[in-house]
């Protein structure tokens, strides 16, 4: 019967494909960006952030990076506390990406200092080498469109003062990016909540054991001398040649960061990997 | 009766710009491939990464499938009815139409004008342009249908008038976004909202585009060119209308662990599964088809690539369950596996369908013998060696990955930073070039092959082909 009337064909077709749609494509509209899910510290983008969204979408991102960590152990081990519905609710479009060539960026924001960010997109490899990430060092010649950033704050309705997009002007996409990328995930306090308290007394445990010290120096190069410089002689973090601490709050620096100073968290390299890097910078800062 | 006159000019310039845009996505494909290898090569601002990534899916998405789908439903649809297209006028306009939106998203693509959604990047002036193509398309394939002289409709005719509804849906919905200028619009939906119609749009692609037109190509081909019949109408009825039923609830399978709500993250992982049966209908009944026919894997280079096409299919639609179910989802989503399931798809069963396709329509739309059968040989080996070499790497490179990702040590910390994951996909990365490049030469020996058929191979008259079209 219907294989032979066409029209009778398209209905029934249509029936059969809008069936699935209804129920996991629209029916979802009604629970989710509501209240249920709405969190109170997350704020719309100002224009710099909006602008500097615009750009990670034109240059495409999204094609290495995602932004949503997942509710596993490993993952929010290394890249934070676990994505919420209600941290989107501003992001139009999404840009939760499906490929990983390079890490989640979802709780970037704070993580690093805007100088670590100006240096790492000019020229990702002279700091981490292996990167296989482009150089974007040509986005600081181009600059911001105010009256653009302005119809887009209204068609997204988000609030802005003209202040904001006055001072554009002076801005360019570099500036943009680099604000987008502190934004994100730092709008609810997941940082603070994070920070383990360390229990039980802190023992180095290799104390002058030469192979941990070769380790230390080699996690070193890998994972600090980016900010402290190849000779820990200070860059965008300070010098390391004389550190006046006792082993245990060389331990709790490294293993917690300075939130606020711009100093990443490294707990999640494991205590073994920690100590390894105390007895290396102790070992250093003797001679 | 006369035979009706059919417009064969359509199918041959379909068949001619599809070819074009194949070679464009596929060298466009190794170049994204080194720059993963080699990031020296990205060439700022119209040729980095993250432009030419887009460019790659879209030309072998949309100029390659569907330029190959135009070709094949235009031919497929006459015969089936036994009538010419409804306008010849309006499918010439849609072949113009067609490689000016194709140029239009290449260069939309370079110059960074780009939604961000996957398969679906192109900005909302190239996105009208692509609404308008498909709706010339449907209004003549779905007029032609209307006055064909054959009371009954075959299988190849259901599907292809699914996918041209199920695209006109999916599209125009995803495409929901406001203009704040030429080249810049933003979604109107927001967040979690947003990431669930994409994915729905996404999925969904997959299947309107690379999986309904390659089956009805393959259920008109087949019999067409081994002479037997399809084994059992039956289980095609069965397997279209719950393949078409049952697609939809799964888009949310892109989406298991994230923020969307859960009970649509199960229903799509339970709808993936049960997809099986649908997908392996057709396998079956592929196979079944051959039954007193498997000499033809032999003897006959065409059956060859049908059959292992629908093979890769098999195992695509096996591996997609897979991948639907959470805990596997939670390795491997994100890492290199899932291109290798992807390139299976689109190398291994798209490519192989359109391939076979091709290679039965020229001599007959061109009234010439094939210039080489040891050629066409040739082709089938070096793209099935270059696309095992591509995905089988990629699947362990993805293994590999989730592995370190997910390692911890004793005193549940993680065993490795992201840079030590990273830097031991290079030789997978190398490996997949490598596999790019057999393939990519496979695609030029076919190239050859069609241009010596269509330049200087002997008529057809003595042969048992028969020649279709103009008389
Ligand atoms: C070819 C893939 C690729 C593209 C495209 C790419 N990246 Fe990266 N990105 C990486 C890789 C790999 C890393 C890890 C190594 C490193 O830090 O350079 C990385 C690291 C980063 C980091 C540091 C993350 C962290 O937690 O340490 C930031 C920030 C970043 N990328 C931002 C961007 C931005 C913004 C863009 C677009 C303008 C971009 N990336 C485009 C591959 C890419
Ligand atoms: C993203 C850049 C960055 C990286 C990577 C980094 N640091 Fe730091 N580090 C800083 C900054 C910035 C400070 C200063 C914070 C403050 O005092 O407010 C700092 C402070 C410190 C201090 C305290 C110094 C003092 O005299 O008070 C120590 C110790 C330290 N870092 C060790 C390390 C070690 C070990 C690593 C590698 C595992 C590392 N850092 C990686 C940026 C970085
Ligand atoms: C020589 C052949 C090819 C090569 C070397 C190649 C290479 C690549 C590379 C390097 C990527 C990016 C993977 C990543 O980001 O990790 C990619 C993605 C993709 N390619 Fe290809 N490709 C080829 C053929 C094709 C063909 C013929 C098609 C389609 C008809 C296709 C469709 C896609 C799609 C859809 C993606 C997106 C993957 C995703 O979203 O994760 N490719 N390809
Ligand atoms: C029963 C059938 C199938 C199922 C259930 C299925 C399932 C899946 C799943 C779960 C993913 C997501 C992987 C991840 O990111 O973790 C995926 C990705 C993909 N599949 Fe399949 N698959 C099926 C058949 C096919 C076929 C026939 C093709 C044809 C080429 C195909 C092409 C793709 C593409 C292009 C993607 C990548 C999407 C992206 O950009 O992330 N799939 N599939």
């Amino acid at each position: 019967m219907w294989e032979k009337r066409p029209i009778l064909f398209l209905i029934l077709a249509t029936a059969a494909i809008m069936t699935g749609t209804t129920i996991t494509m629209i029916v979802p509209f009604l629970s989710v960006n509501t209240e249920a899910d709405r969190i109170e510290s997350v704020k719309p983008y100002t224009p710099l952030q909006q602008e500097g969204r615009d750009v990670y979408i034109r240059e495409g991102c999204n094609n290495c990076h995602t932004q949503t960590v997942r509710p596993l152990v490993s993952e929010v081990l290394r890249y934070g506390e676990y994505s919420k519905s209600g941290e989107f609710v501003y992001d139009r479009p999404f840009l939760w990406g499906s490929k990983r060539t390079g890490p989640d960026l979802a709780r970037l924001g704070g993580k690093y200092p805007d100088a670590w960010h100006y240096k790492h997109m000019a020229s990702p490899r002279t700091m981490i080498p292996g990167s296989n990430m482009p150089d974007y060092g040509w986005l600081s010649k181009n600059p911001l469109d105010p009256d653009l950033a302005r119809r887009k704050m209204k068609v997204l309705d988000f609030p802005y003062t003209e202040k904001q997009i006055a001072d554009l002007a002076t801005k360019n996409e570099m500036d943009a990016i680099v604000a987008y990328l502190q934004k994100l995930g730092n709008d609810i306090p997941w940082r603070k909540a994070a920070q383990t308290t360390i229990v039980g007394d802190l023992k180095n445990p290799f104390i002058g054991n030469k192979d941990a010290i070769e380790a230390g120096e080699h996690l070193y190069e890998n994972s600090c001398a980016p900010c402290h410089g190849e000779d820990r002689q200070g860059e965008i973090g300070p010098e390391l040649t004389d550190i006046d601490m006792d082993d245990a709050d060389l331990y709790e620096i490294i293993h917690n960061g300075i939130s606020d100073g711009g100093m990443p968290a490294f707990g999640s390299l494991g205590s073994e990997k920690v100590w390894q890097l105390v007895n290396y910078l102790k070992e250093k800062d003797d001679d | 009766m006369d035979t009706p006159q059919y417009n064969t000019d359509i199918v041959r310039s379909f068949i001619l710009w599809s070819v074009i845009w194949g070679l464009v996505a596929i060298v466009v494909g190794l170049v994204v491939s080194v720059q993963m290898t080699n990031p020296e090569l990205n060439f700022p601002p119209y040729f980095t990464f993250g432009r030419l990534r887009p460019l790659h899916t879209n030309a072998g998405i949309y100029g390659w499938a569907v330029g190959v789908i135009f070709a094949t439903f235009y031919y497929i649809v006459q015969r089936l009815c036994k009538v010419r297209i409804w306008s010849d006028k309006l499918a010439t306009f849609q072949l113009w139409f067609f490689n000016a939106t194709i140029i239009a998203a290449a260069i939309s693509l370079l110059l960074g004008f780009n939604t961000s959604k996957e398969y679906h990047e192109l900005e909302w002036p190239v996105d009208i342009m692509v609404v308008v193509l498909w709706v010339a398309f449907a209004i003549n394939i779905i007029m032609t249908i209307i006055k064909r002289q054959e009371e009954q409709m075959y299988i190849s005719l259901w599907y292809m008038m699914a996918a041209i509804i199920g695209v006109a849906i999916l599209y125009l919905v995803n495409a929901a976004e406001v203009p704040v200028s030429l080249f810049k619009s933003y979604s109107i939906y927001a967040g979690t909202n947003d990431a669930n119609v994409q994915w729905w749009f996404g999925h969904n692609a997959v299947a309107m585009v690379l999986t309904a037109p390659p089956l009805a190509m393959f259920y008109y081909f087949l019999p067409k060119t081994t002479g037997v019949p399809i084994y059992s109408h039956k289980i095609s009825i069965i397997s279209f209308w719950s393949l078409i039923f049952m697609y939809l609830w799964t888009g949310t399978h892109h989406l298991l662990w994230t923020p969307v709500p859960d009970w649509i993250q199960t229903l799509a992982m339970a709808f993936s599964l049960m997809l099986i049966a649908p997908s392996w209908g057709s396998v079956i009944n592929g196979y079944l088809s051959m039954k007193g026919q498997w000499h033809q894997m032999r003897d006959n280079y065409l059956v060859k690539f049908l059959i292992i096409g629908i093979t890769f299919y098999g195992l695509q639609t096996l591996q997609g369950p897979m991948q639907a179910i959470r805990s596997f989802s939670a390795f491997i989503h994100y890492t290199d596996w899932v291109p290798a399931h992807i390139h299976m798809g689109t190398m291994g069963w798209v490519s192989m369908i359109a391939f076979a396709s091709i290679y039965y329509l020229v001599p007959r739309i061109y009234g010439k013998e094939l210039y080489s059968i040891q050629l066409a040989n040739l082709h089938f080996w070096l793209i099935l060696i270059g696309q095992l070499i591509w995905s089988i790497s990629l699947w362990i490179a993805g293994v590999l990955q989730a592995g370190m990702w997910n390692a911890m040590n004793p005193d549940g910390s993680l065993t490795y930073t992201f840079m030590e994951t990273m830097v031991e996909m290079y030789p997978y990365w190398w490996a997949r070039t490598i596999g790019g490049v057999i393939f990519l030469a496979g695609v030029l020996v076919f190239v050859f092959n069609l241009i010596k058929t269509i330049r200087g191979g002997e008529s057809l008259v003595s042969s048992a082909v028969p020649v279709e079209g103009r008389a």
